[in-house]
């Protein structure tokens, strides 16, 4: 091969991976653009992380479906906080708690910053509607929208909604590649305490090779209705599903 | 449980036990304040300096930070202590040893005897009593050199783990990464694999294609696929082709069981993977991951703080006489360090605690999302670490781990280390770079390899 066919060939089996190879028979130093993409990526990761969500666009968006919404807060007060202390991401500021009343619905819905507030801003509301419509059955209850926290912070917000079942949509650690992946967590009689082994997680929920909205209701909807069968979520429940789409390998 | 005491200016403090002097004479870090084991102010650290400085390194031998009865992994430190080598120290204090450490009269051959003498713990308290600069100067001359099918660890040598992950585990995906970092002339410590999926078929066929690879090539290096150490024991009794069991691991029993292993399985894995004898110059076969923060979120501390249990670790790893060892330093998340001063400190720690203790010490260069740091803050420590001799980084394609989520080091980030530092692969690897045309440093024209040729090699013609 000459040197000329070089970027065919590189631009060939670039294709086979999403992984950022250079394929460079020189071996020489990274070129300027590829330091600039990269750093470009990182900015979109930080401000990911950094950014607040956008809630007035998230609750527009429920009640523009007809759902309440319940604005709360964790104990951590700060992003820095957040950031430091995942215990304190974990627990309802005590005003927050105090605004949740027991309504008893079949289903505790929150939506939760996490890592990515992109992630919830693009996809949240957009996965409310998505499994409220695909379970016409099943009440929920007023859509808790969550600042600072962490999966574990359901637990108390379903708990003290008497709600047998909660739902979180969290922002997932962003990437280099994919800054707006949005995770799911489901769990059986949630409380505070309840072990991660007790959860099921439907994770990299996004638009970029990701699980698509009708893959991941799907496998939602299967799930909710079958921890309602088995009064339980966790290791017990699984999808068997035949070709059902995986549990931990979304495409 | 012996009380300490130190006075600082006109304070006086008191630390209850062995443990809370360690945690109070830490450098800040947010894993120790998470798990309220920080020092409460800056004087009150300096202070806990002081007193560890007084303290006789025979106190380690007294007293343990997490209880004989209750842990193996201290059961494995007290047990296998080497009175004679500690003799020569046997009289100083923590403050001696640092003293000690950075005289001419600590050269190479002194600290390779002393290293079964000293304990985990008192690495660990010496460190606290050291700079940055200490830390790089002593673990300079530390040599720990390690075979399996090359020689790893010389002086003037930097070896790298090509780590060419793939988020679905696609094997071209793997090999176009995998001839990335040939080409920049990475992969001598190891190739080695986190696979996305742990199902055994999937770890097997991966590592049949990086044998494959390996025996076409002719290559003097090793592979592994970083799968659960059970998992790579039932891959060995099946057939599958072996070179390096990995395992993480941490320095209490506890912790390690919230990895899902213990002593004895890690024994069975290096026996298990020794008997095939696959290597070719030596048989360490052993791979480790370590990190500081990992007993905390497993919820196994014991009130010892973080750098001190992770020194534990490298007293589980050094028991298996490891082929490679490295600190995960950024991955584990800014709850534990929280920024680039952290990350560095702790990468420098971690490779001077493991080189003292006589571990093949590499170090992953590497930062999550949410942590305060960036290309320049990994500039800065691969730097040190070259500096301090490390035995070898990970390097993935564009720094880039698209199957983990965090950034490493690149193949080019280890060029550059090579290339400043006059540092060379292995040197197996690097006669095998050479009669490949393949990442040859120096200047004049060089001939290009024949990537032509090795597309099709590996099986990636279209």
């Amino acid at each position: 091969m000459s040197e000329a066919e070089f970027p065919d060939v590189v631009h060939r089996l670039s294709d086979l991976t999403p992984s950022r190879v250079r394929l460079d028979p020189t071996g020489s130093a990274a070129p300027l653009s590829a330091v600039l993409d990269f750093q470009l990526s990182h900015a979109r990761a930080r401000d990911a992380i950094r950014s607040p969500a956008d809630w007035e666009g998230i609750t527009d968006a429920l009640t523009g479906q007809g759902l309440e919404v319940l604005d709360l807060h964790s104990q951590a007060e700060t992003r820095d906080i957040y950031i430091r202390r995942p215990d304190l991401g974990r627990r309802l500021a005590a005003d927050s708690r105090a605004r949740i009343a027991a309504s008893a619905p079949d289903l505790a819905i929150a939506i939760v910053d996490g890592l990515s507030a992109t992630a919830v801003s693009t996809h949240a509301a957009n996965m409310v509607r998505a499994i409220a419509g695909a379970l016409p059955e099943i009440a929920i209850g007023p859509v808790a929208l969550v600042r600072e926290g962490r999966v574990a912070i359901g637990d108390e917000i379903a708990a003290a909604m008497q709600a047998p079942l909660c739902l979180v949509l969290i922002g997932e650690r962003p990437g280099l590649s994919v800054s707006d992946s949005l995770g799911a967590y489901l769990t059986w009689d949630p409380k505070p305490g309840t072990a991660d082994s007790r959860r099921n997680c439907v994770s990299n929920i996004h638009g970029r090779g990701g699980l698509s909205y009708d893959r991941a209701t799907d496998l939602l909807a299967f799930l909710i209705r079958k921890a309602r069968e088995l009064g339980a979520t966790g290791v017990a429940l699984k999808d068997d599903r035949p070709s059902g789409p995986a549990l931990s390998a979304p495409d | 449980m012996p009380v300490y005491f130190a006075t600082a200016g006109h304070e006086r403090y008191r630390f209850e036990s062995l443990a809370a002097l360690l945690a109070a004479a830490t450098p800040a870090r947010s894993g120790d304040e998470l798990a309220g084991l920080a020092a409460e102010s800056e004087v009150h650290r300096v202070a806990a300096r002081f007193a560890l400085a007084e303290l006789p390194l025979a106190e380690f031998l007294n007293e343990s930070v997490v209880p004989y009865e209750d842990d193996e992994v201290t059961r494995l430190i007290v047990d296998s202590h080497d009175r004679a080598a500690f003799a020569p120290v046997a009289a100083m204090t923590v403050g001696d040893l640092r003293d000690w450490l950075l005289s001419d009269a600590a050269d190479g051959a002194a600290l390779a005897r002393l290293a079964p003498g000293l304990t985990p713990e008192m690495v660990a308290a010496v460190s606290k009593l050291m700079r940055n600069q200490d830390l790089i100067a002593v673990a300079r001359k530390c040599q720990v050199i390690t075979r399996f099918r090359n020689t790893i660890g010389g002086a003037g040598r930097l070896s790298t783990r090509l780590q060419p992950n793939h988020p679905a585990d696609d094997l071209r995906g793997i090999a176009v990464a995998v001839l990335d970092g040939l080409l920049q002339g990475a992969g001598d410590a190891v190739i080695g694999i986190n696979p996305a999926s742990d199902n055994l078929s999937n770890c097997t066929e991966i590592l049949k294609a990086l044998d494959d690879l390996r025996l076409d090539f002719d290559m003097p290096m090793q592979s592994c696929v970083l799968t659960h150490v059970t998992n790579t024991i039932e891959i060995i009794n099946a057939g599958g082709p072996v070179d390096l069991p990995f395992q993480s691991i941490a320095g209490t029993e506890a912790a390690n069981r919230g990895f899902g292993v213990d002593l004895a399985v890690l024994g069975e894995a290096n026996d298990a993977a020794r008997s095939l004898g696959r290597g070719t110059v030596g048989n360490n076969v052993m791979y480790f991951e370590t990190g500081q923060g990992a007993p905390l979120s497993a919820d196994a501390h014991h009130g010892v703080d973080q750098q001190t249990l992770e020194v534990r670790a490298y007293g589980v790893a050094r028991a298996y006489e490891p082929l490679l060892v490295n600190t995960v330093v950024g991955f584990i998340g800014p709850e534990y360090l929280y920024d680039g001063k952290q990350v560095i400190r702790a990468g420098l720690e971690d490779h001077f605690c493991g080189k003292l203790l006589g571990l093949p010490m590499g170090v992953d260069v590497c930062y999550t999302n949410h942590v305060e740091a960036d290309q320049d803050d990994m500039d800065t420590l691969m730097t040190l670490l070259a500096a301090a001799g490390v035995n070898f980084v990970i390097c993935v394609p564009g720094s880039d781990d698209v199957m983990l989520s965090y950034q490493s080091l690149s193949f080019e980030d280890a060029t550059y280390l090579r290339r400043t530092f006059g540092l060379r692969p292995a040197p197996e690897f690097e006669a095998w770079l050479a009669r490949m045309d393949l990442a040859q440093s120096g200047a004049g024209p060089r001939a290009l390899p024949d990537l032509g040729g090795l597309v099709q090699r590996m099986g990636l013609s279209s």
